[in-house]
């Protein structure tokens, strides 16, 4: 399958000669939720810019649906709908005439019923004559999604779009969401919030530096979270790992005071119980036991270990 | 051709527009109607007649065309520079809109603004002063092709502008003695010789000569002058703004 867009060896230094982006190359599939994870300033809005238009790439190409961004701008800007992360608004104006704006300016022809079920999903139809500035912040923000999808996107960029957003509201922009993608349209959604990638993404990217480090199947990384460790602490240290003991993958550490076994959490059977009675079976003392287990949070700041600016 | 995308934009920029509409629309109206009662009745009565026209009547054209040029450039420039400022632009940028298709939408509703006012303060002219207008048409198209172009020029100041300085300084600085030194009060001809040249160096000169044409018949430079100087004009703006979205000079990063 032909990606819906595709990044190919983009760089970006801004005039003032930092360099935002060192060459990224990234694919996105049709229909998929893409969350963007990475520290402050490591060049996630850079990248949504590009792509979108409101930034030029000092080199490097960006397709969307097959159309150059450059060459073919209009064919591949009438895709994307884009929520930025800082909340721009007309602030005289009422929502009705933005939301209306927005979709005329990408072309598309007034249609009442498509605004009515767009600003009613977002719960802001009450809110249609009220004025932007009268808004609160999170309502703000929702105008700013209702903008994005007023000319009926393919592929959506939200940059940061539960920021400063109360717990129930996330749940609505969740919500929201998966509707869009029920409906095939392509999400790219940056954010801090591990738990929001973990919950909506099908991949997980996460960038630093102006790098992209990884791009995985959300699955495989879970998996690969799912791996945990058991720690068993003895009251005396053990000279080794005894014989009647050597069907578990087990190791010694911390000078022999502690046996650590390695398991998969999601499994049924963790062997633990049948561990703990051979444990005591080949007689070592116990005095705690723990688990520990890498998060997807773990891999974020091992990958981006000193990156934070 | 996004021809929704310029409707989209002329009737947001029109909606701001009758938002604002007794400010935007008294305060010219009101201050040309100063200069008609001071230079038009009080001062002109005491001024032999120019050319064969009365010194106040003399000044009607000259006088719309002071209120519809600052009119023009100050909107367009406003009209650009306020998505700049608040960050709406972004919507542009991203929009599957040529330059010209948002030049358009911006430059079309302030000059139907101007337009508007000018047409205003032409029929309130009436009231002031003897009026006869001897070409209905070409004053119409002048007064068009005015609002046009020096909108267009306001939309370029409108995106170069850096702050609000910036953006009501130029018209400030640069049109008031473009304005004042291109004939709006005065024949070209009553100034010395040496100044005569000067003149045919300011392009208003040439606004105000073939709009005062229109209404009387009296033109400082030929009509065709006139015509081609705001032709060339207009293209020059257009050429510039072409220019300014391929480089995105001071719209994109
Ligand atoms: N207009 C600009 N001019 C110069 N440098 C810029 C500009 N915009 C961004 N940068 C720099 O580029 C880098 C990447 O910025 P970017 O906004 O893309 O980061 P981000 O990943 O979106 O961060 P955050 O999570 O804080 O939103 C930062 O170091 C920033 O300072
Ligand atoms: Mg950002």
């Amino acid at each position: 399958m032909t990606p819906i867009v595709s990044v190919k060896d983009v760089q970006k230094t801004y005039d003032g000669g930092f360099e935002a982006l060192k060459g990224v190359s990234l694919d996105i599939r049709d229909g998929e939720v893409l969350a963007l994870l990475g520290p402050n300033g490591a060049g996630k809005t850079t990248l949504i810019s590009i792509i979108c238009g409101i930034a030029t790439a000092t080199s490097g190409q960006v397709k969307v649906g097959g159309h150059d961004t450059v060459d073919d701008y209009r064919a591949a800007r009438s895709l994307i709908g884009l929520v930025p992360q800082e909340i721009n608004l007309e602030p005289f104006e009422t929502v009705m005439n933005t939301v209306t704006f927005s979709r005329g300016l990408f072309g598309k022809p007034r249609d009442d019923a498509h605004m009515e079920r767009i600003l009613r999903q977002l719960s802001l139809w009450d809110k249609k004559d009220a004025q932007t500035k009268e808004l609160s912040g999170g309502m703000k923000r929702r105008v700013l999604i209702a903008k994005a999808l007023a000319h009926e996107p393919k592929v959506l960029f939200l940059d940061e779009p539960t920021a400063g957003v109360d717990v129930e509201l996330r749940r609505d922009m969740w919500e929201t969401m998966k509707d869009l993608k029920s409906h095939g349209v392509t999400i790219i959604l940056t954010t801090h919030y591990i738990e929001e990638a973990e919950l909506m993404a099908d991949r997980i990217g996460i960038i630093a530096k102006g790098e992209i480090k990884l791009v995985r199947e959300k699955e495989a990384l879970m998996a690969e979270l799912g791996k945990k460790q058991l720690v068993v602490e003895l009251s005396e240290r053990a000279n080794g790992i005894p014989e009647s003991l050597g069907k578990y993958d087990l190791t010694l550490s911390d000078g022999g005071s502690e046996i650590v076994y390695h398991y998969d959490s999601r499994k049924d059977r963790t062997g633990i119980t049948r561990l703990l009675n051979d444990l005591q079976a080949a007689g070592l003392q116990m005095s705690d036991v723990r688990t520990e287990q890498s998060s997807l949070e773990d891999i974020f700041v091992d990958l981006t270990k000193g990156d934070a600016r | 051709m996004n021809l929704i995308a310029i409707k989209a934009i002329y009737i947001f920029e029109m909606k701001r527009t009758f938002r604002t509409l007794l400010q935007s629309v008294v305060a010219p109206v009101m201050s040309t109607s100063l200069y008609f009662v001071v230079f038009g009745a009080a001062i002109g009565s005491r001024i032999d007649q120019v050319e064969g026209v009365s010194y106040g009547a003399f000044i009607v054209p000259g006088l719309i065309m002071l209120t519809v040029l600052t009119q023009s450039v100050t909107n367009a420039a406003f009209g650009i520079y306020f998505p700049k400022f608040i960050g709406t632009i972004y919507e542009l940028l991203s929009a599957p809109a040529s330059f010209l298709e948002i030049t358009a939408g911006y430059v079309l509703a302030a000059a139907t603004k101007s337009l508007a006012i000018g047409l205003i303060i032409l029929a309130t002219a009436f009231f002031f002063v003897d009026l006869q207008i001897q070409h209905p048409v070409w004053m119409l198209a002048f007064l068009l092709l005015t609002c046009l172009s020096f909108s267009l020029l306001g939309f370029i100041i409108g995106i170069w502008a850096g702050n609000f300085e910036q953006l009501q300084l130029v018209p400030l600085l640069v049109l008031q003695p473009l304005i004042f030194l291109g004939g709006a009060f005065y024949s070209v001809s009553m100034l010395p010789e040496l100044w005569q040249t000067v003149t045919y160096f300011n392009p208003v000169v040439y606004l105000v000569s073939g709009f005062r044409w229109s209404f009387y018949g009296l033109a400082d430079v030929p009509i065709g002058w006139s015509l081609l100087a705001i032709l060339g004009f207009t293209a020059a703006c257009i050429f510039i703004i072409g220019l300014i979205f391929r480089t995105g000079w001071r719209l994109r990063d």
